[in-house]
């Protein structure tokens, strides 16, 4: 065992989640427009923290993965300590078992993303220091000169970390007996949580990036620190446009709308660089893992779009509590997150079996095809249902005539997202074969 | 040095900001009796939120609850028979009355706080 057969082990476990997350997604979504469709043995109630659990789960152990396989690389240095990976790995494989045993068995804590009980909370955290141990003590020392990545990890553990604590403050009863101060702490958690797997999966793609092109100066750039900080402030300040809704200090929207307003600044050089990136994705498209990261250049360019807009506070008025939200969440999950960890997961393929990666090329790039236009109708539709539900909320109609209204569309995301999980099953399952062959081989 | 002196910046702010959002940021609310707790308790238990939204927290398969008991066209009955019998969507959670009056105590408190949700509307 190695650095390079932990790190797979990790996406295995990662692309797995991914696989149930859909399939519990996907039942979700049938019980929309299909309201009795197992109500009594699988609800709602457990299939949406099934789907969310496992798709963060994810996000985070793909991550997780990469970072491995990438770090002794990155930093020039052995990794620490391949045992604690081992531990951290069996640690998460029990944690996902029990936390899917749980949401069966009808246990939850009822908190939004961490619907599982509050205890199983303190093994992921340990779990995380032996992840932050081994990543720190394998980088240098000083911060000073490291390339832009090491500083998005190191920003993700941390703030994971924190952040996790965090969103179990409410059982604290002086968080908790204050529905006001409860919830905002609950966003402001949740925000900031889904800013430090950012920095994570970004990282792994900022690497990735520079190995592609060979040029390590585009780490070191001001340019590179400089949107890595503009993504930090908002990592910690930008929450608040989730709780334009709830009765807080006015002082924590206005906050939260300057700094998602500086987001244009990142929207304003993908537009600035649109025709150089175009040119160069069109060279490069043959190669998969670049034609990944330049769809997820598409999606980072829709979803901030969405995000800016719905961080208007005469905009989010209309748009919060329906499933523009939801756009928002998928847009950026599946369209920015999965591409730019499938770009990662394609790039160590190429290096552990470029043959095969060669022989599917024709294949993965009709699942990628597939899934990037399954995602975009998947994505308008539920816009569109946003749109719908807020109209009938302004007439003041009653939920189940909204809820008929909106059937339509329900139908077209539930089988647009569907045909999102065949073609991540498409893509996925000849990633299994080359890194289940790799880690049982022999070789190191 | 300089990048370190701005995180470092940074996230003294952070660690400011989130101590004013604590206290005073958050002091708008009421603190919940023991009889609205209870209520917040059976809400978490049975994961309510997966389907119900709060200040917009919470899944799209069921009706917002922020405030269900003071809006004129649903009110404390229609919230009841449905904790009492579940509907089309949502399941029969075999409720006690007493865990029902807990839950409708805890949606009387969400909803007397909901002041900024009820002047946006």
């Amino acid at each position: 065992m190695d650095h390079k057969k932990l790190g797979s082990l990790f996406i295995v476990l990662g692309l797995s989640s991914l696989l149930l997350g859909l399939f519990f997604g996907s039942i979700g979504g049938l019980q929309y427009i299909l309201p009795p469709f197992l109500k009594e043995q699988l609800s709602f109630q457990k299939t949406r923290p099934l789907h969310v659990y496992l798709v963060i789960n994810f996000i985070f152990s793909t991550a997780a993965g990469c970072i491995y396989y990438f770090l002794p690389t990155a930093s020039g240095k052995k990794l620490y300590s391949l045992k604690l990976g081992i531990i951290q790995f069996s640690i998460q494989v029990f944690i996902l078992l029990i936390i899917v045993s749980f949401f069966f068995a009808g246990k939850f804590s009822g908190r939004e993303y961490l619907e599982f009980p509050p205890w199983i909370s303190l093994i992921i955290l340990g779990s995380w220091i032996l992840f932050m141990i081994n990543f720190f003590k394998t980088i240098p020392l000083s911060f000073n000169h490291v390339p832009v990545y090491i500083w998005s990890w190191s920003t993700g553990l941390i703030f994971y970390f924190i952040t996790m604590t965090e969103a179990h403050l409410w059982l604290l009863p002086y968080f908790n007996n204050n529905i006001v101060r409860d919830l905002t702490v609950q966003w402001k958690a949740l925000g900031s949580m889904v800013g430090s797997w950012n920095m994570l999966v970004y990282g792994t793609s900022m690497f990735v990036m520079e190995s592609i092109s060979g040029d390590k100066k585009i780490n070191q750039s001001k340019t590179a620190f400089f949107f890595y900080f503009l993504g930090l402030t908002n990592l910690m300040f930008n929450w608040g446009h989730h709780t334009y809704i709830v009765p807080s200090s006015p002082i924590v929207k206005e906050v939260s709308f300057i700094i998602s307003m500086t987001e244009l600044l990142i929207l304003g050089k993908i537009i600035y660089n649109f025709r150089k990136s175009y040119i160069e994705a069109k060279l490069k498209f043959h190669h998969l893992p670049f034609r990944l990261l330049s769809f997820s250049d598409g999606w980072i360019f829709l979803n901030l779009l969405l995000a800016i807009t719905i961080s208007v506070p005469a905009i989010n008025l209309y748009t919060h509590g329906t499933h523009i939200t939801v756009a928002h969440a998928m847009g950026a999950t599946i369209g920015i997150n999965t591409m730019l960890l499938l770009g990662s997961v394609f790039f160590i393929l190429d290096e552990l079996n470029e043959s095969l990666m060669e022989k599917l090329k024709k294949y993965f790039g009709f699942s990628i095809v597939l899934l990037n236009i399954s995602l975009v109708i998947f994505w308008i539709s539920l816009i569109g249902s946003g749109i719908a539900k807020s109209v009938d909320m302004q007439q003041k109609n009653f939920f189940a005539v909204i809820m008929d209204h909106l059937q339509p569309y329900f139908r077209v995301f539930t089988f647009s997202g569907i045909a999102v999980m065949l073609a991540l099953f498409l893509t996925i399952i000849p990633i299994f074969k080359t890194f289940s062959k790799f880690i049982l081989s022999k070789e190191k | 040095m300089k990048k370190t002196s701005i995180f470092i910046v940074l996230f003294i702010s952070y660690i400011s900001y989130s101590a004013w959002v604590y206290t005073d940021g958050t002091n708008t609310a009421s603190v919940m009796s023991l009889q609205q707790q209870a209520g917040k308790n059976i809400y978490q238990k049975n994961n309510c939120t997966s389907c119900h939204q709060l200040f917009g927290m919470g899944g799209f398969l069921g009706p917002e609850l922020t405030t269900v008991i003071s809006d004129k066209n649903r009110g404390p009955l229609y919230a009841r028979t449905f904790l009492q019998y579940g509907g089309a969507r949502m399941p029969n959670f075999h409720f006690s009355k007493e865990e029902i009056d807990e839950v409708i105590a805890f949606l009387e408190y969400v909803d007397t706080n909901a002041s900024t949700y009820k002047n946006n509307k």
